[in-house]
């Protein structure tokens, strides 16, 4: 059985955090990998950079519409993710309109944190 | 020498013209990253300021400015490591440093200007804000002049700048052109908010001015870049060639106090000939190609209007036609507004109130100046002057402009009873 941990807060939070409070918070994502490694438990995860960041793909009619913004129609859930490597937002926008469920779901594009990039 | 206004003159035009075409090869160097770009071509700004009154404009300003910004880039990011080094470290993943993708394969500077044309329009940017990083990024306007523009505080404008320029930052390296085959996607979106830009230009919608040509003439010139690179797409040709044309008539529509003159009433001998010759020109062209679009139309449109020796002598019945496909190309009330305005012309000004009417435009732009203003001008052609005041004072509270107001307070008085005016101005209610 695989697992997918899906890690919901209010992003605001980070963003007041004092520089002590975000140290205490990574190292305490580091002991929780490491746990999930030594256990071969750890399959993979990353962080997310802000929702703000988002970029959603739906396929209508053949037509791919991008549009900014989070996937925020609560009557539909996420069924699933890819992690891909892409150069950049575009190229992994052309993955996003080849998942199959483009057609009648949405597919929320998040750049996933990088150090050097940024957060937002 | 020079002394040091002509250098703050030398430099103010530079700015306003090559602003964006100087940003962004600095935005592909820096990885898409504005605050460094922005940074370091302020700074070769501010030592031209200090170097040229002394040593003499270069032989190529721009590319000074160009290569100073280059290096000090460079010297941005080294600092900005510096600071990140304690952060850096905390990277869990294999970050890698960005790098300077420079020479060989470095591409031209045109194409890094096509690219951040692009970039600034790219749908993963609400229309609001693209327009607002079109404005900053592609005209130079900083935050507090967009704000003024569109009656928001600095603050917000500011934010929209940050987020929408750490969006593109953290995205990755969207400062491109899209793909050949993605272009009839990403197309529409660019030739919209160059046309924003021009008419922000064209008519400035609130503040004091009614013009502001430099934005006309950057939204121009930008649209021309597009067509050089894009020499296959008869929209891009369309959009330049209704630039173009629109703005050979630019000196006729103010009078001598700065107020705006109203097209059935302009001084068609200052209407710029040439300008109007090489729009008509490129319609042709466009046109030649077989695949019209919304752009092209309306350029077509501005060619007829162009072409009328006098306002009587102009071709409504071509006109009304023309509204026709558009408004199936690009349906909307805005469109049947100026449909209706050539109706008018054509079968007279009841047969255009009831159109209107029909189209339920009365409900659906009530807040639309030109709505009120022309029902307006058809009511006092119908002799219905009373009907034709209420419309007026309506179109009154909408207008932001004071040259607007001006125009739209002499109309009113022209119509107190007194005063046995004829039907009113009829100015294509084109926004």
């Amino acid at each position: 059985m695989q697992y997918l941990i899906l890690i919901y807060a209010d992003e605001r939070v980070y963003q007041t955090m004092t520089q002590e409070e975000t140290l205490a918070m990574l190292a305490g994502y580091t002991r929780f990998s490491d746990d999930l490694r030594s256990k071969g438990a750890h399959l993979g995860g990353n962080r997310l950079t802000y929702v703000g960041n988002a970029s959603t793909v739906r396929v209508r009619g053949g037509r791919a519409q991008v549009t900014d913004g989070p996937f925020a129609e609560t009557k539909e859930q996420l069924g699933g993710y890819f992690l891909v490597e892409a150069e950049g937002l575009d190229a992994a926008l052309e993955w996003a309109r080849q998942v199959p469920c483009a057609v009648r779901g949405s597919i929320e594009v998040r750049p996933v944190w990088s150090m050097p990039a940024g957060p937002a | 020498m020079n002394s040091p206004l002509s250098t703050v003159e030398h430099l103010e035009a530079l700015f306003r013209r090559d602003y964006p075409a100087l940003l962004a090869p600095l935005l592909r160097r820096c990885g898409g990253d504005f605050e460094r770009a922005e940074e370091a071509l302020s700074q070769a700004f501010t030592e031209a300021l200090m170097r040229w009154p002394k040593t003499g404009l270069p032989a190529s300003p721009a590319a000074w400015l160009a290569a100073v910004a280059k290096r000090r880039s460079i010297d941005v990011r080294r600092r900005g490591l510096r600071e990140q080094r304690a952060l850096d470290a905390l990277a869990s993943t294999g970050a890698e440093m960005e790098t300077d993708r420079d020479s060989p394969g470095e591409p031209d500077s045109g194409a890094d200007l096509l690219g951040l044309i692009f970039a600034c329009c790219h749908p993963t940017l609400s229309e609001e804000a693209q327009v607002t990083l079109a404005l900053n990024a592609l005209c130079g306007l900083p935050a507090l002049e967009i704000a003024r523009a569109f009656l928001v505080s600095e603050v917000t404008v500011a934010q929209r700048l940050v987020r929408a320029k750490a969006k593109l930052r953290a995205n990755g390296a969207c400062v491109e052109a899209p793909a050949a085959e993605r272009l009839a996607e990403r197309l529409p979106a660019v030739l919209r908010v160059l046309y924003l830009l021009f008419n922000e230009g064209h008519a400035a919608t609130r503040g004091e001015h009614w013009q502001r040509s430099e934005l006309c003439e950057q939204a121009l010139r930008l649209a021309a870049h597009l067509a050089e690179r894009l020499p296959d797409q008869p929209e891009v040709e369309g959009l330049l060639a209704l630039m173009e044309l629109t703005h050979a008539r630019r000196a006729a529509r103010l009078d001598s106090s700065g107020f705006p003159v109203l097209l059935a009433d302009q001084d068609r001998a200052v209407w710029d000939r040439a300008a109007l010759e090489r729009g008509r020109g490129r319609l042709a062209a466009a046109l030649a190609r077989r695949q019209v679009g919304p752009f092209q139309v309306q350029a077509a449109i501005a060619a007829l209007h162009g072409s009328a020796p006098t306002a009587a002598d102009t071709d409504w019945p071509q006109i009304l036609e023309l509204y026709r496909v558009l408004l199936a190309l690009e349906p909307g009330p805005v469109v049947a507004l100026n449909l209706c305005v050539a109706l008018a012309e054509v079968a007279g000004p009841a047969a255009a109130l009831e159109e209107l009417e029909r189209q339920g435009l009365s409900a659906s732009l009530d807040g639309y100046l030109h709505l009120h203003s022309t029902k307006a001008s058809l009511l006092a052609r119908l002799d219905r002057p009373e009907e034709a005041r209420r419309a007026l004072r309506r179109a009154l509270e909408l207008a932001d402009n004071r040259a607007e107001r001006a125009l739209l307070l002499g109309r009113l008085q022209a119509l107190e009873p007194e005063r046995g005016d004829d039907g009113g101005p009829r100015e294509d209610p084109c926004p």
